[in-house]
């Protein structure tokens, strides 16, 4: 390759990336406006910086302040972390590994529900946990999760568990494992990284998941961060722009940092499995 | 003991066909060694592993898709009992709903328009960034980013700003002479925010095609090249066909995503679909009827049209994809 053609190509790339991220960059740096600068300048960065959009957002929106509202966001999504990694790669093994009568079936219809609209089963699913007494609580955002429900992951560690070889199993049977301590001395330890993936795409598709939140939390008190975005935006006069733009670097915050640390565990896991973004 | 003396004639072979067709072509594994008397006792401890997912599966799949069937023919508001009424959700909405007519005219222009842009921009950055360059790999990661981000809120909300009379986009298309207006507050704009918002994320994508690019054989480039193919026919010849099996995948599941999209059209017009509808996106329309209007039983039915609509459409992008697949090693 000549030189030219790599410089080329290296603009090409970068100025495709600035388009790509500008919204992004204005986000953040809006975040930073004083109130008279948000709507009134279309220049890209702050005259005069100023934190006072997100000491209002600290103070209170609404009736809590933002850190509440992150807790919420928090504990579904922790939730649902841990009931993904735990429930899909017990069913992953089994499916994997493991022989029973109906395996064939059963993986064809966990494929199909891959593709299932999710709107298919909403409102039977809402009847139940409202019969359950559980609409404006956080289960019917976590217990799904821990009955496997994302079969997407399972999928994803299905494919891993192909890839390890099979002599480690048999080892461990001669010494003596059923397939419980194949399972947990051999499988799980080599899982690693795609439970990792599943983790850190759970953790940032919950974070960011807006119509289950919106359907099931009702009360101020239990929303979540995108459902107090959306309440504050309706409730937000002009005046209130810079707060909201404030709030939404904050909600956003988490997902940057998770991509920066786990970048390559997530775009390794889309190209071996094909997990939507 | 030899492995092929205890092959299970159930064994892996079936169900690696049923996930080709979903997904990228699982590895076949080799066949099982465990012993008859073992294998009987493995079935509980199978079932056991997978009792999570049984139980999410009845209870919340299966079971859900039945009573969803059910309620599609019924009068249900949630508070009071479901009343049968036969086939009148699905025979007001086709003959006397104008707005489901209007919603699913704004989703087939969205899936349409978007999809097509999505990918478009996903192989091109593909084929861009498919180059032993310095900085690739970095490169990769960053356009990727944007999947991840525009589901959120947030982004839509930055979208809605970028987007409005005097907002940046606005400004911008006026600098350089094309006076459009702010696109959210325009019928004949706002679905184009959407579209612009979906076409940003053709971060997931664009990585699916990179891993395509990378199994493309290099000989065949350099046949090609020797046989006097110059970069174009190179592409038409050896890329697309090479790399057919993973545009059908992304094309698939871009379109099936495409038509649950809801959270950008929610947010661009704050529950409403406006401005005059213009962006009654499907599902929108759908959590309307279902949980502002409550009428569940119509949104059940809703749903069900969804679905057929989706199992269609991608039965048939599959039924043509024998045309237009190509998989290596297989003679036609």
């Amino acid at each position: 390759m000549t030189l030219s053609k790599r410089v080329v190509w290296h603009a090409l790339v970068a100025g495709a990336l600035l388009v790509l991220l500008y919204p992004v960059v204005w986000l953040v740096s809006t975040s930073f406006k004083p109130a008279t600068e948000v709507l009134s300048t279309l220049a890209l960065l702050p005259t005069e910086p100023t934190g006072d959009n997100y000491a209002q957002v600290f103070d209170g929106v609404g009736e809590f302040g933002v850190l509440h509202y992150f807790r919420n966001s928090l504990l579904v999504s922790a939730g649902a972390v841990v009931g993904n990694v735990v429930s899909c790669s017990l069913a992953a093994y089994a499916f994997g590994r493991l022989h029973f009568r109906g395996r064939g079936p059963m993986f064809g219809f966990m494929m199909i529900t891959i593709m299932l609209p999710q709107h298919v089963v909403l409102i039977p699913q809402y009847v139940i946990f409202q019969q359950m007494g559980a609409v404006n609580t956080f289960w019917p955002l976590v217990l799904p999760k821990f009955l496997a429900t994302d079969a997407f992951f399972i999928f994803l560690m299905v494919q891993f568990i192909r890839t390890l070889p099979r002599e480690l199993d048999e080892a461990a049977t001669l010494d003596g494992c059923g397939p419980v301590g194949v399972f947990r001395h051999v499988v799980l330890p080599l899982l690693r990284p795609a439970l990792i993936t599943t983790a850190i795409f759970t953790f940032i598709w919950t974070w960011n998941d807006f119509f289950s939140q919106l359907i099931y939390l009702n009360d101020a008190e239990k929303f979540t961060l995108p459902l107090a975005l959306q309440l504050f935006v309706d409730q937000a006069t002009q005046s209130a722009f810079g707060p909201m733009f404030a709030m939404s670097v904050l909600a956003l915050l988490p997902i940057g940092l998770f991509f920066l640390a786990f970048q390559r565990f997530l775009v390794d896991g889309v190209a071996t499995s094909g997990l939507k973004g | 003991m030899t492995r092929s003396a205890f092959t299970d004639a159930t064994g892996t072979s079936d169900t690696s066909d049923t996930s080709g067709a979903a997904g990228p072509p699982v590895r076949d594994s080799p066949p099982p060694t465990a012993a008859p008397g073992r294998r009987r006792r493995g079935q509980g401890v199978a079932y056991l592993f997978l009792s999570p997912w049984i139980a999410g599966a009845a209870l919340l799949t299966i079971g859900p898709m039945v009573a969803s069937l059910y309620l599609s023919f019924t009068d249900y508001d949630l508070f009071s009992a479901p009343n049968w009424i036969g086939v009148d959700n699905y025979a007001t909405m086709f003959g006397g709903d104008e707005r489901f007519w209007h919603a699913a005219w704004v989703t087939t222009k969205y899936v349409l328009i978007s999809v097509p842009i999505k990918l478009g921009l996903a192989l091109a950055v593909a084929l861009l960034l498919n180059r032993p360059r310095r900085g690739a790999g970095l490169y990769r990661s960053a356009f990727y980013a944007p999947s991840l981000l525009g589901a959120s809120v947030s982004v839509a909300l930055a979208w809605r700003a970028l987007f409005s009379t005097g907002g940046t986009v606005d400004e911008g298309l006026a600098a350089v002479g094309i006076d459009t207006g702010g696109w959210v507050d325009q019928p004949q704009y706002a679905l184009l925010t959407l579209v612009a918002l979906a076409a940003w994320q053709f971060g997931a994508p664009m990585v699916i095609f990179l891993a395509g690019l990378k199994q493309v054989p290099k000989e065949l480039y350099e046949a090609a090249a020797i046989d006097g193919a110059g970069q174009g026919r190179r592409f038409l010849s050896v890329t697309l066909p090479m790399l057919s099996p993973v545009i059908l995948f992304n094309l698939v599941l871009e379109t099936i995503h495409a038509f649950q999209a809801f959270t950008g059209a929610f947010v661009v017009s704050s529950g409403r679909g406006g401005p005059s509808d213009s962006t009654l996106l499907y599902p929108l329309y759908l959590y309307q009827r279902g949980f502002t209007d409550f009428r569940m039983g119509y949104a059940s039915a809703m749903a069900w049209v969804l679905l057929a609509v989706v199992a269609v459409l991608t039965a048939l992008v599959f039924r043509s994809a024998r045309r237009w697949v190509f998989y290596a090693g297989e003679n036609r």
